[in-house]
C-alpha cells in the first residue's frame, strides 16, 4: 500500500508545484494538499482540502485520510493574498503547534518534514564565516520570520522527543530562487535601484526552487540506501555570491546608505509598498549568511544541482535587464578595449586581445586602480 | 646591552639595566648566528618579487596576443628595446581592462569566506606593496619555513597600534613564497563590525578569529596567520615593546593540532614602533568602543597627520615549522600539552625577537 502524503501551504507556489511533483512518484498514493485559501494553480490528481491549519481541524483531516507523510510548507515569511504580519506568524507558530499536536495524536503519522530556513542562525558579525548544523547562533534573530523558524523548530525538536518513532527531517532553505519564486529578497532584487548598506557588502547563498522540490521529495521517502533522512539539514547551493556581484550580474546600480538610514529607506519604501525591509532582511544584507552543505550531502545523501551562481542566473534570466545590463558594460569596456588596442599594433585585429575572458592575470598596476572605488 | 640598540628614543637605558641577564645569555647565543642569515635572504627576496608582479603566465599571455617578438623580449625579461616597452605596455593595459570586464559584469568568484582572490591580488596587493616595498622596506627572512602546499599556521606577534604588521605578513608571505601562497588572517571582531573595514578585510581573505573558521582554512589546505596577543599586544604600551603578551587561551594550537597543519613561529621587529604609544585614552576608548584610543607623540595632536606612521625598517623572520601530526587526535583535549606547546610557540617568538633586535643597526635603517 502507498504512502498518503499531507501537504501544508498548498496554495503557495513552491507548494502546489511539490504537491504536482510528488503525485507522480511511484510509492505515493494519494497526495492531500491542504491550505487555507484556494490555489490559483492546478494541483493535478491531488485532493485539495480547504483547511486553516491554526484550528484544530486538522487532526480530523489527518485521521480522516489516513495520512502517514506531513510535508510542512507553511512556514513562510510573507502572507499570501493580504494579512499582515501577526496572521503570518500566526500561522507558522500556531499552525505548525496544532499540526504538531495533531501528528502527535496520530499513530499512523511516521515522517515529518519540515521548511525552516537558514535564517535562524541569524546574521551577526561576530558569526563565525560559515554555519554548520549544529552552530549555535551568537545572537537569535529578535523577530519576524526568522524568529518564527527558530520557534517553528523548537516546537519540532519537542515533537521529535515526544515521538521518536516519526521520522522528522528539518530542512534549513538558504534564500529560495526561481523564476517564479516571490519573496522579500526577490522583491528586493526587482527594485530597480538597490539600496545597499555603506561598508559592508554580504556574502549571500542561494538555492534554486527545482533543487527544493528535489530535496523535499527525498526526505518525504524512504531514505535511499547508506543515507539518512532525519535530522537537521542546511540546504543551499554551492558558492558564494557577494550582494555586490549580484547587482552587477542582474544589472542594477547600487546606492549605498549608511546603516543608521538604512532603516528610514526600509520604511519608506515599505510605505510606499513596494517592497518589506524586516530588521531580518536588513541584517542579512548587512552581514550576510552562509551556511555548510557538508551534513547534506554526505548524510542526506543529496548534491544541489545549481550553484549559487546558477540559481542566480536563472533568476536573472527570469527577469527584465535592470538599468545597467551587464552586457552594455561589457561592451562598454570592448569599446574602450577597442579604441586604445589599434595604436600599437596594426597588424592584428583590434578586440582580440582585450574581450578574450581568458587573458591572463597580469602585473598589478595603474589600469586596474579605476575599479577599485566600485569594487 | 642589547637593547642599547633596540630603540634610540626613550628610556631604554634604565630598561636595560632593569632587564635580568637572560636576555644577554640570548644576545650571546644569538651572536652565534646571524653570519648565514644576513647576507642570504635579501637577495631571495628580491628574486621572488618579479614572479610575483609579471610571472611566467604573462609570458604566455604576450607570446599569444602580440606574436613573437614580445614574446621574445618577455623572455629576456628586462624591457629594454623600444618596441618591447609598448608591446608590455599595452599587455598590461589589455589585461587591466579584462579585468575591469570581469569585476564590473560581476564575472568573479569569492569564496565562502568572501575572498576575493583576484580583486586581493591585483589591487588591494598593489595598493599596500609600496607601504611594504618603501616605507617600511619589509625584509624577509626564512619564507622556507612555509610549507609550498597544505595547511600551516602562522603565529605572530601582535604590535603597532595599528594591524599594519598583519598586511605586511600578508604581502611577505605573497610575495616572497616560491609558491605564492595566500595568507589568510584572522581578525578581531572588531574589524568585522567596523563598516567598509569589514568590507576589505573579507576580501583581502580575513575572517574572524575564531575556532571554527580557523580550522575551516586550515582544513582546506591554506596558509592561515594568527596573533594570539590580540589586543593585548597591539595596544600594548611603548614601554613594554617586544614583550609578548599572554597568548590568549592558547586555543590556536589545539586548532592546529586538530587539522593536523604545522605551526609555523613568526616574529615581526620594527611595527612596535610605527606608533609609539605613550598613553591611552581610557574613557575615549569606552566611549568609542575601541579596546584602547593609542596617545602618541603626534597623535592626536597633529590631526590626520599624526596618524602617519613612523618609517620604520621592518623584518620579518618566519622560524623553523613546529609539527602537530605526530600528536594523537585526542591530544587537542589534553590542556597540559596546549600549555607546553603555547609556550614553545611563545618561546620560540620571543627568542627570535630579541636576536633580531640585537642584528638590527637601528630603528629606521
Amino acid at each position: 500500500m502507498g504512502k498518503v502524503v499531507l501537504v501544508t501551504g498548498a496554495a503557495r507556489h513552491l507548494g502546489g508545484r511539490f504537491v504536482r511533483r510528488i503525485q507522480r512518484d511511484p510509492e505515493v498514493e494519494r497526495v492531500i494538499a491542504v491550505d487555507a485559501v484556494d490555489p490559483a494553480h492546478q494541483l493535478g490528481a491531488a485532493e485539495f482540502v480547504r483547511a486553516d491549519i491554526r484550528r484544530p481541524e486538522i487532526a480530523k483531516i489527518l485521521a480522516e485520510h489516513d495520512v502517514d507523510t506531513v510535508v510542512h510548507l507553511d512556514v513562510t515569511g510573507t502572507a499570501l493574498g493580504g494579512g499582515g504580519r501577526t496572521s503570518v506568524k500566526e500561522t507558522n507558530v500556531i499552525g505548525t503547534m496544532q499540526l504538531l499536536g495533531a501528528c502527535q495524536k496520530s499513530p499512523r503519522i511516521s515522517r515529518l518534514v519540515i521548511k525552516s530556513s537558514t535564517s535562524v542562525y541569524g546574521s551577526a558579525p561576530r558569526d563565525p564565516a560559515v554555519f554548520t548544523e549544529t552552530t549555535p547562533a551568537k545572537s537569535l534573530p529578535s523577530g519576524g520570520f526568522a524568529k518564527d523558524a527558530v520557534e517553528v523548530e523548537g516546537y519540532v525538536r519537542g515533537f521529535a522527543r515526544r515521538r521518536p518513532d516519526v521520522a522528522v527531517c528539518v530542512l534549513r532553505f538558504a534564500n529560495i530562487l526561481g523564476p517564479r519564486i516571490d519573496s522579500p529578497l526577490t522583491e528586493y532584487l526587482a527594485l530597480p535601484i538597490l539600496p545597499t548598506v555603506l561598508g559592508y557588502d554580504p556574502r549571500l547563498q542561494f538555492v534554486h526552487e527545482d533543487d527544493v522540490i528535489d530535496v523535499l521529495r527525498m526526505s518525504a521517502h524512504e531514505p535511499r540506501r547508506a543515507t539518512l533522512n532525519s535530522g537537521t539539514f542546511n540546504v543551499a547551493g554551492d558558492g558564494v555570491l557577494l550582494l555586490s556581484q549580484c547587482a552587477r550580474r542582474l544589472g542594477r546600480p547600487t546606492v549605498p546608505v549608511l546603516l543608521p538610514a538604512v532603516t528610514w529607506v526600509g520604511t519608506a519604501l515599505r510605505t510606499v509598498g513596494i517592497t518589506d525591509f524586516a530588521p531580518e532582511q536588513i541584517r542579512l544584507l548587512t552581514h550576510g549568511r552562509v551556511v555548510s552543505t557538508v551534513q547534506t550531502r554526505e548524510v542526506l545523501g543529496f548534491s544541489p544541482r545549481y550553484t549559487t551562481a546558477e540559481a542566480f542566473a536563472d533568476f536573472v534570466r527570469g527577469r527584465g535587464p535592470g538599468l545597467l545590463p551587464p552586457e552594455m558594460l561589457a561592451g562598454a569596456v570592448d569599446r574602450i578595449a577597442g579604441r586604445l588596442a589599434p595604436s600599437g599594433s596594426r597588424g592584428r585585429p583590434a578586440s582580440t586581445a582585450p574581450v578574450a575572458p581568458s587573458a591572463s592575470p597580469v602585473s598589478a598596476a595603474s589600469p586596474v586602480h579605476p575599479v577599485h572605488d566600485g569594487a | 646591552m642589547a637593547d642599547a640598540k633596540v630603540i634610540p628614543f626613550d628610556d631604554d637605558r634604565s630598561r636595560a639595566r632593569r632587564r635580568p641577564g637572560r636576555a644577554d645569555g640570548e644576545a650571546a647565543a644569538v651572536r652565534a648566528l646571524p653570519g648565514p642569515q644576513g647576507p642570504e635572504e635579501p637577495e631571495g627576496g628580491r628574486e621572488a618579487l618579479p614572479g610575483a608582479q609579471g610571472g611566467p603566465e604573462a609570458g604566455a599571455e604576450a607570446a599569444a596576443a602580440a606574436g613573437a617578438d614580445a614574446g621574445a623580449e618577455n623572455g629576456a625579461g628586462a624591457g629594454s628595446t623600444d618596441g618591447a616597452g609598448t608591446g608590455g605596455w599595452e599587455r598590461r593595459l589589455a589585461g587591466g581592462l579584462a579585468f575591469l570586464r570581469r569585476r564590473v559584469t560581476g564575472d568573479y568568484e569569492v569564496d565562502e569566506f568572501g575572498y576575493d582572490e583576484e580583486l586581493t591580488d591585483q589591487v588591494l596587493m598593489s595598493l599596500i606593496r609600496p607601504l611594504y616595498e618603501k616605507y617600511f622596506r619589509v625584509e624577509v627572512k626564512g619564507v622556507e619555513n612555509i610549507p609550498a602546499e597544505g595547511g600551516a599556521l602562522i603565529v605572530a606577534n601582535h604590535s603597532g597600534t595599528l594591524p599594519l604588521d598583519g598586511l605586511m605578513m600578508q604581502v611577505a608571505v605573497h610575495d616572497h613564497h616560491p609558491a605564492g601562497r595566500h595568507l589568510r588572517l584572522l581578525a578581531a571582531d572588531l574589524v568585522f563590525v567596523l563598516p567598509i573595514v569589514n568590507e576589505l578585510a573579507r576580501k583581502a581573505g580575513h575572517t574572524l578569529a575564531c575556532a571554527e573558521d580557523a580550522e575551516r582554512l586550515l582544513r582546506a589546505g591554506e596558509i592561515v596567520g594568527v596573533m594570539p596577543e590580540g589586543f593585548k599586544g597591539i595596544g600594548k604600551p611603548f614601554g613594554e615593546r617586544y614583550k609578548l603578551q599572554r597568548f590568549g587561551r592558547g586555543g590556536f594550537v589545539s586548532t592546529a593540532l586538530r587539522a593536523g597543519v604545522p605551526i609555523v613561529p613568526c616574529s615581526i621587529v620594527g611595527a612596535e614602533e610605527i606608533y609609539p604609544m605613550i598613553g591611552n585614552a581610557k574613557t575615549l576608548a569606552r566611549v568609542l568602543g575601541f579596546p584602547y584610543f593609542p596617545l602618541t607623540p603626534t597623535f592626536p595632536w597633529l590631526g590626520p597627520l599624526g596618524a602617519l606612521p613612523l618609517p620604520t625598517k621592518w623584518t620579518i623572520q618566519f622560524g623553523e615549522p613546529i609539527p602537530t601530526d605526530s600528536y594523537a587526535p585526542e591530544a587537542a583535549e589534553d590542556p597540559m600539552l596546549m600549555f607546553n606547546l603555547t609556550d614553545q610557540v611563545r618561546e620560540q617568538i620571543q627568542h627570535t625577537l630579541y636576536k633580531l633586535l640585537v642584528q638590527r643597526r637601528s630603528v629606521f635603517f
